[in-house]
């Protein structure tokens, strides 16, 4: 087995991927949204309680997907839970830096929750894999529309 | 015999199939991949022949030769190398007319793909013959290049679609196409070949029993003429699709095959240069079949290795590749239906060497990454076939498709990655 693979299915990503956390549509929920991605078939719906101030007090996700994609969801609803929806945003934009660049060429990510970003580390060996950081993704874009209130998106309209 | 095409097949001859030497034609299956510094690459065993076929060295010769000798546009130029290029292409209207045992060169259309085949088909024929209220039956095993033109002209101008179910097996329910062939059905368009599922479906009955009631019947031969001989006469096909690039051609070129009762009574689609007999501001008109469905110039290079291509299958023997994939379909299902927790979907009884399947707790799309890792190609997806994927209650398939240069040792090692992928994720 090569190197890369076994850091693209890394063990945590294995467990998330098979018993996936925070799975299930909730009782109530204040914004979502469902993400397509046409070339796998894979949908995830995203389901979020935003309160007055802008913290996601909860999130869960439902739908199908391959490992990396249920995993990356999985972790997203445990990293992302009691965040300010600005935190979340300005996490996705590290995370996609993670799935699609090298170290040395990522921006500038300040005053992000260091727990959190260890945590995503673990998807960073989508990187050697182009064809699957949609996979990767696609729970954080949909996360983002249900935000912005876009109640369908794809990884078809975004370059990742 | 032109001399692009001086090179024959490695095979030819009457001697038994010998995979080995057919494989020598096809540069690129000697290369490794995955290497990386300090690690040798893996074989690549191609098994997404249904996606695209790789080319022989026959097409590649063909298509390079023209580019450094004999190129120029086709049909305008009075000078030696347009008349050279002409005679190369139109060549190809020839051998793809023989290919299919077509009455004429003229039945044949050139177009860019089997979907460019459909939307002309829909938006020539369909919108000269068909009226709001009536129907064009497909079935659940379409490619979305069967299906989404006809929503296009649905759209356009109220035609209804009705879908011939598929059983369990993966067969089409031909009692049930044949209760849906009413009154108001005024084209039939169905796959000779499921992409997915490896079908192929009994073409010369559902045109019998379409022509019993006046309607006329498309075939979509994508995934059918490169598996096996394809007569359109004996299918009494009205129109019949097939892509050059399934059928170890280039991408870019494609055919519409049409009796000519239908071709001639077809209207232009596409405007232009090259399809035009007189043009004037107040009033034009167009030339006859086929050319005047081909606006601009035409993918020559291209249509020229098509030609290249026919030639190749041709002297291989479209019946002895077809025995050959056989083979190797029998043994892949055999092997693959060994291992627990893999369910091939499509269990059709006439089948094309392509084998989709899924395994239990692992996404295709794993899969596909954990097969390439050991250099297996394989599709994963939903194949263009979406309502096929939510009929047998899946989300993606991986589809492994064989051609007529893999090998038994290939489908042993696909056999093997996919029990290093269940163990891997077991």
């Amino acid at each position: 087995m090569f190197d890369e693979l076994r850091d693209l299915y890394q063990e945590v990503i294995l467990d998330h991927g098979k018993n996936p956390r925070n799975f299930g549509k909730p009782e109530s929920y204040n914004r979502t949204a469902r993400g397509d991605n046409p070339m796998c078939g894979d949908k995830i719906n995203v389901y979020l309680t935003v309160d007055g101030n802008g913290i996601i007090q909860d999130l869960r996700f439902d739908g199908r997907g391959c490992a990396i994609s249920q995993a990356s969801a999985s972790l997203m609803t445990e990293i992302l839970r009691g965040k300010p929806a600005a935190e979340a945003e300005a996490l996705f934009e590290y995370f996609h830096d993670v799935c699609t660049k090298d170290d040395d060429e990522q921006g500038v990510h300040e005053n992000l929750d260091e727990d959190a970003t260890d945590k995503l580390a673990v998807l960073s060996g989508v990187r050697e894999f182009p064809m699957r950081v949609k996979c990767a993704t696609l729970a954080w874009h949909t996360m983002k529309a249900a935000l912005h209130g876009d109640p369908v998106t794809s990884t078809e309209n975004s370059a990742f | 015999m032109s001399d692009t095409a001086t090179l024959s097949p490695a095979s030819l001859g009457n001697a038994p199939y010998d995979v080995e030497r057919v494989r020598q034609d096809f540069p690129i299956l000697t290369r490794l991949v995955h290497e990386r510094k300090g690690r040798p690459g893996k074989k690549l065993v191609y098994l997404d022949n249904g996606a695209s076929a790789q080319k022989p060295r026959q097409v590649i010769d063909a298509m390079s030769h023209l580019l450094e000798n004999d190129y120029a546009n086709v049909h305008r130029g009075v000078h030696f190398l347009s008349q050279r290029s002409t005679d190369l292409y139109e060549g190809t209207r020839d051998k793809v007319a023989a290919f299919l045992n077509a009455p004429s060169r003229e039945n044949i259309v050139f177009t860019r793909n089997a979907t460019e085949a459909f939307n002309l088909l829909a938006q020539s024929w369909g919108r000269r013959f068909l009226k709001a209220g009536d129907a064009v039956v497909i079935s659940w095993m379409e490619h979305h290049a069967n299906i989404v033109p006809w929503q296009l002209l649905r759209d356009q101008i109220g035609i209804e679609i009705k879908v011939v179910p598929v059983l369990d097996n993966g067969s089409l329910d031909m009692a049930a196409y044949a209760q849906l062939l009413t009154d108001n059905v005024k084209l039939v368009s169905i796959t000779h070949a499921s992409n997915v599922l490896g079908t192929v479906n009994p073409a010369k009955r559902i045109a019998q029993l379409a022509h019993a009631k006046g309607i006329p019947v498309a075939f979509d031969g994508s995934q059918a003429a490169v598996h096996q001989p394809v007569d359109v006469q004996a299918l009494d096909a009205d129109f019949y699709v097939f892509t050059g690039h399934k059928l170890y051609g280039p991408t870019g070129i494609g055919v519409l095959y049409g009796k000519m009762e239908h071709l001639n009574a077809m209207p232009p689609w596409q405007g232009g240069g090259d399809m035009i007999s007189t043009v004037s501001f107040a009033h034009t008109t167009y030339r006859e079949a086929p050319y005047r469905f081909e606006a601009g110039t035409p993918a020559i290079v291209e249509g020229i290795g098509l030609g290249a291509a026919i030639d190749y299958v041709t002297a291989l023997g479209m019946d002895a590749i077809h025995a050959h994939e056989q083979r190797l379909l029998a043994y892949a299902t055999g092997r693959l239906s060994e291992i627990e927790g893999v369910r091939i979907i499509g269990t059709a009884p006439d089948k094309a060497a392509i084998i989709s399947f899924t395994m239990d707790g692992i996404h295709p799309h794993d899969i596909g990454t954990l097969l390439d890792s050991r250099g297996v190609a394989v599709r994963v997806g939903r194949h263009c076939a979406e309502p096929l994927m939510d009929r047998f209650g899946v989300g993606a398939t991986a589809r492994a498709s064989f051609a007529a240069y893999n090998t038994e040792a290939e489908v042993d090692a696909l056999v093997d990655a996919v029990l290093a992928t269940k163990s891997f994720f077991g």
